[in-house]
């Protein structure tokens, strides 16, 4: 009984909320603060907390003649796509924010966007690079290039680079994102050199660990490179693995890799490799610069490309919400404004480079490629346009 | 191709081992109480937490020691900690429960939670960023007629194996595994002969955490990336092996686990990758239905 009370009295609270706080706009981040890729999320948060921190103290974000306070709810998906429902869920009908930022791989932001675009609220994704995010989904928007684009950058740069005639794939079959990534990489590959130019396509599970029947099987094929649409934490994992069964030519890997954890966890065993990306870190120069300084004098750590690309996908929600000339207060009519001026954004500059967007809501950027050097740096290599 | 299948084999034996050694944990603490303990992979887990905080410990502290004296230390020490551990669980969820006389259900409700409370711990403690093991020992890849190979790979079949054999020996040759092998028996005649019923079962948790130790720091070390949910699935598997080859039983423990690595292992060398746990678990479930207690497991009739 006592409970109950306990349970009732938290709930009032809880919808109690959204009233006292008047001029505030809410935005809701889904992003992976524990799971199998918590880096990711602390990179996102960080990196829209500074963000956060910029225009509060200037005093608010200037919406037709009013200002109002930013309100940024940091909600945990654990990297799980059920819980990025639920969380999208939560932000939408419990927390009414404004428009969601998130989630940021495709695992997650496929069915989360879903989600988003049923309840008409606008969401971002910053990093998720599937083409089923925003396909057909007015409401979904992202910052990041599609993966029918980086596939062929990673094929022409991998056989200019290495000259390869041959390539060998593992990916992780129960997320979206490297599955969707190794498909389109296998079908541009065989495009331009034949069929069965894929000498190896290897799967693996989300929670594996020992990779080695793979890893025999594809040295065994004997192919010029492997290409690796991992996160990276089984990065760290697979190229020690395949080194250890005497494997020692190159990898090439996609913009997953791309976390500031990846040297620790894997150490001398990447260097050397290559990897499409979003934005190098290193040599950036303008505003790029700029953000990656303050970011390393703030949080102690060069910022990866989920941290640039939050920052990005952001600001893009900032500047529709500034587009739409006035907030209502009527949540609904809101969202849909914001929507619409989102849909209206013709070209943005941001710090990952400049983009324009096309009817579904993706932009239409540059890839660049890395190397990752004996320091551990992602060193620039070549930037790919569209 | 028979250096290829030499490779699948290697790797088999190495994988293997892991589910053999954590298997044992379960095989041991069911043997002697008829308790399946679901924390063990858990356990596990936090072997190879302590082996990371050990291994750090000493080559922050005492810089310069090679790194052959640090995993010398390391080894021994994180067995003796994570055996501290699992008593303690026995302790404080397992023990009282016993007292009470709860119903086994219970306790193994109390295990699942159990291994809950460590997991979510570690990760309220730690967070949940990933932590890499220390490279201790510098890895030698030697290739020899087309098969790689390196020394740890070596080390860790080799530890499996000294494992099953002093554990064999402990339970069939000795005085205290006389006693364990009493208890499973007959666990209400056994202290009416003078035997100290509660040594017995903590020696048996001992054992079993210790391996799940070692099993931590060998796994650590061949895959170094550490996380709070890294013991849950390979637990599940572990304990799988263990009823495959008949739970209650040492050798079933080390024929179950090595039989689902290499099972694991030779479907995706020989089939695709995408059908591993399909094909692997089909196999398995074969085996029960033609031989429900296990590989080595007796038909026993459970007294109620």
């Amino acid at each position: 009984m006592r409970r109950s009370w306990i349970l009732a009295g938290t709930l009032g609270l809880a919808l109690a909320a959204p009233a006292w706080a008047a001029d505030t706009i809410k935005i809701g981040f889904n992003i992976p603060m524990t799971g199998d890729i918590p880096k990711v999320g602390e990179s996102s948060k960080y990196a829209a907390e500074m963000l956060r921190e910029d225009v509060n103290s200037k005093g608010g974000l200037k919406v037709g003649d009013k200002t109002y306070k930013l309100e940024f709810i940091y909600e945990d998906n654990e990297s799980k796509a059920e819980s990025a429902v639920t969380t999208a869920l939560k932000l939408i009908e419990q927390d009414e924010v404004l428009a969601i930022v998130g989630p940021n791989s495709s695992k997650q932001a496929v069915p989360a966007g879903q989600v988003c675009d049923d309840n008409e609220t606008p969401m971002i994704s910053p990093w998720s690079t599937n083409p089923d995010t925003t396909k057909d989904r007015p409401w979904v928007f992202r910052a990041a290039f599609l993966d029918p684009f980086q596939g062929p950058v990673a094929v022409d740069f991998a056989t200019k680079t290495f000259q390869a005639k041959t390539a060998a794939v593992i990916y992780d079959l129960s997320n979206d994102y490297s599955k969707g990534l190794a498909e389109i990489f296998k079908a541009d590959f065989e495009k331009k050199h034949g069929a069965g130019s894929v000498v190896a396509f290897e799967s693996h599970g989300t929670k594996d660990q020992d990779f080695s029947a793979q890893l025999t099987k594809i040295i065994a094929a004997k192919p010029d490179f492997i290409f690796v649409p991992d996160n990276y934490n089984q990065v760290a994992l697979i190229v020690k693995q395949a080194h250890n069964l005497g494997w020692t030519g190159p990898f090439m890997g996609s913009d997953a890799w791309g976390s500031a954890e990846l040297m620790e966890l894997c150490g001398d065993d990447c260097k050397g490799h290559y990897f499409s990306t979003h934005y190098a870190a290193a040599g950036a120069t303008g505003a790029t610069k700029e953000f990656i300084e303050r970011y390393q004098a703030k949080y102690g750590y060069t910022p990866d490309d989920v941290a640039a690309l939050t920052w990005d996908a952001t600001r893009i929600v900032l500047q529709a919400i500034q587009d739409t000339g006035g907030l209502t207060g009527d949540l609904d009519k809101d969202r849909k404004a914001v929507r619409d001026a989102m849909a209206g954004i013709k070209e943005f500059d941001g710090i990952t480079g400049k983009m324009r967007f096309d009817e579904q809501g993706d932009p239409i950027k540059c890839a660049v490629v890395v190397k990752i050097n004996d320091q551990g740096e992602f060193v620039f290599t070549e930037s790919v346009c569209p | 191709m028979l250096s290829t299948i030499v490779q699948n084999l290697l790797n088999a034996l190495q994988w293997g081992s892991f589910y053999a050694l954590i298997a044992l944990g379960y095989s041991l603490v069911y043997g002697v109480l008829l308790l399946i303990n679901f924390a063990h992979g858990d356990v596990f887990m936090v072997g190879a937490y302590i082996g990371f905080f050990v291994a750090t410990f000493l080559l922050t502290q005492a810089a310069g020691l090679p790194g052959w004296v640090v995993l010398a230390v390391t080894i021994p020490a994180t067995m003796a900690l994570t055996a501290v551990v699992g008593v303690t669980l026995e302790r404080v969820a397992y023990r009282p429960l016993r007292r009470k006389g709860a119903n086994r259900l219970y306790v193994v409700i109390t295990a699942l939670m159990a291994g809950l409370i460590l997991e979510h711990g570690n990760l309220a403690l730690l967070g949940a960023s990933r932590k890499k093991f220390p490279e201790l020992i510098n890895e030698v890849v030697y290739t020899v007629g087309g098969v790689s190979f390196t020394n740890l790979k070596i080390a860790v079949i080799l530890a499996a194996l000294v494992v099953f054999v002093l554990l064999h020996f402990i339970v069939t040759r000795t005085k205290i595994g006389m006693a364990m092998r009493a208890i499973s028996y007959d666990k209400f005649a056994v202290p009416l002969m003078g035997i100290p019923i509660d040594t017995v079962i903590v020696f048996t948790f001992i054992l079993g955490s210790s391996m799940a130790g070692l099993a931590g720091v060998l796994f650590a070390m061949s895959y170094p990336v550490l996380e709070p949910y890294m013991g849950a699935l390979i637990g599940w598997k572990a304990f799988i092996a263990a009823v495959v080859g008949g739970i209650g039983d040492i050798r079933g423990a080390f024929v179950g686990g090595f039989l689902l690595g290499a099972v694991e292992i030779l479907v995706v060398a020989f089939f695709p990758s995408t059908f591993r746990d399909l094909i692997a678990f089909t196999v398995l479930l074969v085996i029960l239905s033609l031989k429900p207690t296990g590989l080595f497991g007796v038909a026993k009739t459970t007294k109620i």
